[in-house]
Order: C-alpha cells, then sequence, then structure tokens
C-alpha cells in the first residue's frame, strides 16, 4: 500500500523555525535527516521532497494550441504544502506511524493519504 | 537488452540453482546473490552474442565464483589470502541442483527476520531469477527502492546468523508457511497488475505459478502448497473475462464463462479434488474448493451455493478473517436470501476489522439490490465507491450506481 505524507507550512511553523537558535536548526535538520535515512533504510520510502516558496509556483493554461503561464495563486496562501514523503508500507497504522515523527506532526501540519490501487476485488 | 527468450529461460531455470550450490559452499548468501545476479547480467550480454557454452550451468558457476571472490578482495586484504586457497572452479559443478539445496534457498529468502515486501523482492531476485529492473517495473515502485529492499534483505540475513541449509524441523512448517504467503503476494502482485496498463512489465502470475508449481513437485504430499498451486489456477483461469479492454472489473457474475481458461481449470480442478482426499485440510485448499464450485458453473445461476456456504463455514472456523465474514454473507444470501444476508451483515459491520471498510457498504448495496431496494442500494455503493482505494473498483461501483438511477424504478 502506498501513502503520501504531506507536511504543511504555515505562519505559526514559521515563526517556531524563525525563533529557533543555530543549534536548534541543526538538530531539527539531523532529525530530519535521521527520518529520512530510517525510512530508506527499512525500504520503504520511495521519493521525499521539499518544494520550493510558493511564490515560485505557476499555474499552466493549456488550451487551444496555446500556453498560457501565470503566478501560482499560491502566494498569497497562509498554509501552503512545503514538502512529502511518499512511502509503500504495510498499512494505514504504519503511515500514521511514520507521520508522526515528522517534526511538523507537533504543530498538526502533517496529513496522510492513501494512494489509489489498480487492484480490484473478485466480486 | 533484449535477451532471446529461450536464453531467459535457461538463465532463469539455472539461477537459483547456481546460487543454492555457491551459498552451501561459502555460506555468505549475502556476497553469493550479488555474484550470481552479476554472472546472470553477463551471460545475458555473452551468450546471445557468443552462442551457448557447452555447459551453461558450470559457466555461469565460474563467473559467479570468480566475481564472488573479486568482491572478497575488494573488501579485505586479509581475507584475499584465505581466499586464494580456493580454485576458480569449483569441484561440483555437475552436482549441484539438490532437492534440498532450491528448498533452502526459498526459505532464506522468506525469512522471519524480512518484511513481507522484502521477502516478495528478494525471492523474486534470488530464486525467480529476475533482475531488479524487471522487479522494479513489475511492483510499480523505483528500482533504488527494490534494491535498497534487496540489500537491506540480505543484510538482516546476515545479522540474523542464519546459515545455508534447511531450517530444523520444529520451525519447517512455519517457514513453509511463510514460504506460501510471499508466493500468494507475488501472484496477488500480478492479479493486481492484469488490470492496470501492462505491456512491459514480467508476468508475476506465471512467475507465482512457476515457483509453486516447482515447489509443488519438490513437496508433492504437502496439501497446502498443492492447494496454492490450485488456487492460482483457478483464479488466473479467469482471467480473460475478468477485466474489459477499457480495464473495467467485471464480476464473477457478469463474465463471459467462455473466455475462461478450460485448461487451467481441468488442472486446478483435478489437483484440488485429489489434494482434498488425501492430505490434511487447511486454508488454502479451502480457498482453491471455492474457486473450483465457481469454475465449475457453466453459467452464474448454476453456480452451488450451498456448497459455497459449505465451505466458508469450515474457512471461518479454521482460518476466520474479514474477507471470509464478508464472503459468507454473500453466501447466506445466495442461499437464504438478501434479508438473511443483511441480517447476518449488520452483525458482520460490528467487527472492528471491518469498520469503516468499503466492501462492507458494496456488499450491503449488491444485497439491498437484490432485495429490491434501489435507493438504498445506489447510495451504499456510492459510498463504497468514495472509500475504495482500488481505481478499477472504484469505476465498477460507480456504474453500478449510475445504473441503478437510470432505471424506471430508482
Amino acid at each position: 500500500m502506498k501513502y503520501l505524507i504531506l507536511i504543511y507550512s504555515n505562519p505559526k511553523s514559521r515563526e517556531v523555525w524563525d525563533g529557533f537558535s543555530r543549534d536548534q536548526r541543526a538538530a531539527g535538520l539531523r532529525e530530519y535527516e535521521a527520518l529520512h535515512e530510517s525510512m530508506v533504510a527499512s525500504g520503504e520510502l520511495i521519493v521525499s521532497e521539499a518544494l520550493a516558496d510558493p511564490s515560485l509556483a505557476k499555474r499552466v493554461t493549456a488550451r487551444d494550441g496555446r500556453t498560457i503561464v501565470t503566478d501560482g495563486p499560491y502566494a498569497e496562501a497562509k498554509e501552503h504544502l512545503a514538502g512529502f514523503f511518499l512511502l509503500e508500507c504495510a498499512g494505514m497504522e504504519r503511515a500514521l506511524e511514520q507521520a508522526a515523527r515528522i517534526p511538523e506532526a507537533a504543530l498538526g501540519l502533517v496529513e496522510v493519504r492513501p494512494i489509489m490501487a489498480l487492484d480490484g476485488w473478485d466480486i | 537488452m533484449s535477451v532471446p527468450s529461450e536464453i531467459e529461460d535457461l538463465l532463469r531455470t539455472l539461477a537459483p540453482q547456481v546460487l543454492a550450490a555457491l551459498a552451501r559452499r561459502y555460506d555468505d548468501f549475502d556476497v553469493c546473490e550479488d555474484a550470481v545476479q552479476e554472472a546472470l547480467l553477463a551471460a545475458a550480454v555473452q551468450w546471445p552474442a557468443d552462442g551457448l557454452p557447452a555447459n551453461p550451468r558450470g559457466w555461469l558457476m565460474v563467473v559467479a565464483s570468480r566475481r564472488r571472490m573479486e568482491m572478497w578482495r575488494g573488501e579485505s586484504a586479509r581475507r584475499r589470502r584465505e581466499e586464494a586457497a580456493f580454485s576458480s572452479m569449483p569441484s561440483d559443478v555437475e552436482n549441484l541442483s539438490s532437492t534440498d539445496d532450491s528448498l533452502t534457498l526459498i526459505m532464506m529468502c522468506c525469512h522471519p527476520s524480512l518484511t513481507p515486501v522484502s521477502q516478495v523482492a528478494l525471492t523474486l531476485r534470488a530464486v525467480g531469477g529476475l533482475t531488479t529492473a524487471e522487479i522494479a517495473r513489475a511492483l510499480l515502485v523505483p528500482e533504488a527502492t527494490v534494491a535498497q529492499r534487496i540489500s537491506r534483505a540480505k543484510r538482516r540475513i546476515k545479522a540474523s546468523g542464519a546459515q545455508f541449509r534447511m531450517p530444523p524441523d520444529a520451525e519447517r512448517s512455519d517457514r513453509l508457511a511463510a514460504v506460501l504467503g510471499v508466493l500468494y503476494l507475488i501472484f496477488n502482485e500480478g492479479h493486481t497488475a492484469s488490470s492496470g496498463a501492462s505491456l512491459h512489465r514480467v508476468d508475476l502470475i506465471a512467475e507465482a505459478i512457476r515457483l509453486t508449481r516447482q515447489l509443488h513437485e519438490r513437496l508433492p504430499e504437502d496439501g497446502e502448497v498443492a492447494g496454492l498451486l490450485a488456487l492460482m489456477l483457478l483464479t488466473d483461469a479467469r482471467r480473460p473475462a475478468r477485466v474489459t479492454v477499457d480495464g473495467a472489473l467485471v464480476p464473477l457474475a457478469e463474465q463471459d464463462r467462455r473466455l475462461w481458461d478450460a485448461g487451467n481449470i481441468r488442472e486446478g480442478v483435478a489437483l484440488i479434488t485429489q489434494t482434498l482426499a488425501t492430505a490434511a485440510i487447511g486454508p488454502y485448499q479451502l480457498q482453491a474448493a471455492l474457486a473450483a464450485v465457481h469454475d465449475e458453473a457453466p453459467r452464474a445461476e448454476d453456480t452451488d451455493w450451498r456448497q459455497i456456504l459449505g465451505l466458508y463455514e469450515l474457512l471461518r472456523t479454521i482460518a476466520p478473517g474479514p474477507m471470509v465474514t464478508l464472503n459468507r454473507v454473500v453466501a447466506v444470501a445466495m442461499v437464504h436470501g438478501p434479508d438473511a444476508g443483511l441480517r447476518e451483515l449488520a452483525a458482520a459491520g460490528s467487527d472492528p476489522a471491518l469498520s469503516g471498510n468499503h466492501r462492507v457498504d458494496a456488499v450491503r448495496a449488491h444485497l439491498l439490490e437484490l432485495a429490491g431496494d434501489p435507493v438504498g442500494a445506489r447510495r451504499h455503493y456510492r459510498l463504497a465507491a468514495r472509500r475504495t482505494l482500488s481505481a478499477p473498483e472504484r469505476r465498477y461501483l460507480e456504474s453500478r450506481a449510475a445504473r441503478l438511477s437510470q432505471e424506471p424504478h430508482a
């Protein structure tokens, strides 16, 4: 079963990060690194990425053979997607266990979404 | 890289034999496995160009042994001296394939210290002779993920101190159960894939059946091995009718049974009939017997639901589970009517293992439809469609709901 773990960022989480000392930031990054490594080691991690600032987002409209690119509508949004982990693991329970290890979970900014599969039930 | 299929078949047959022989000889399973994988890749390049060697198995054995030694040298100069004692050509090349070796190999790959996903990946590579890339394509995950699972699995086996020999008698039945579980997982992965686009994918169904057949040849007396093989054959027989060209699921009752594979059904039915008469009963045998009852009905309305209900009663006793509970409810409805089924379903729905499960909604919708309540049926089909994690299933459930909306009484 595949699960997407979404990590959001909001003014409060940015405030927390901004208030960190250098050592606290380094510790935070190490925590992320350890988490990432353990997910790789267990064979569960498929991919994980951090997203660039939402002000860099573009929205694409392709219509009638023309492509129009506009600035993303997300720049003003208070809460935005900041990164994700794509895992393959035993089930929702395990995905939630992993999600709870993400530092942002302390602020309620982590979401787990099951991925649709191609399997079917013999009905 | 395109390797002629006869060479590919030969390599996949020889791969586990060579690996088992090396692992038995040197007892460093992790290094041997890498060495054999490299020998296979070398053969896949050289044999099509230069022709088959006179003794393909000996060739692989020599190349893998050399490669293994190079790996050791790369790792440690101290070990180099120890290894220098070995000649490059093992003397027992001709005596590779003993029954125990291949059994030992598959049991090693399903070692209890490994997670199921790792057991699957390692079994496909070490026993099935597939490359990491092929496994990744088959399992729909990146190659790096599969490589990581395999190397981690081998490290765990090494750390557990397991040696390349048959587990002691006391552990053997548990280990065999784990092997059957892994083979069934591989089969189900393939069964899954058959409903998606699968042009360049290794046929995991064929692979699972091939490995289970080999296991059955080695353990012909084991009822559960025979049961699993029969279950795979009887399930796979329906594959041509199970999915439409556009990828939609066709439920059993609506499948065009003329498309079913009669050869597979004959073999599966004969196997399960003989096994049930001679071996101790087990869950795979019961599931195979259930598949056989469905496969033997020329039309859906000919299905012997009383026999199916009886088999689910047995299965519920020896191997209870949420899916057994639900399928039994359907059988109750088919024998005693939809209202009886709905009453049983109300009781089953209180099982925590089934709470929130979309299949409860799907079964309820089906039974409400049979009971002549299209409005309730539609509502539950929609609810099930929203909760399922399967794309083809969602389409199927949505189409059932839509069909009810179009009917005059809906």
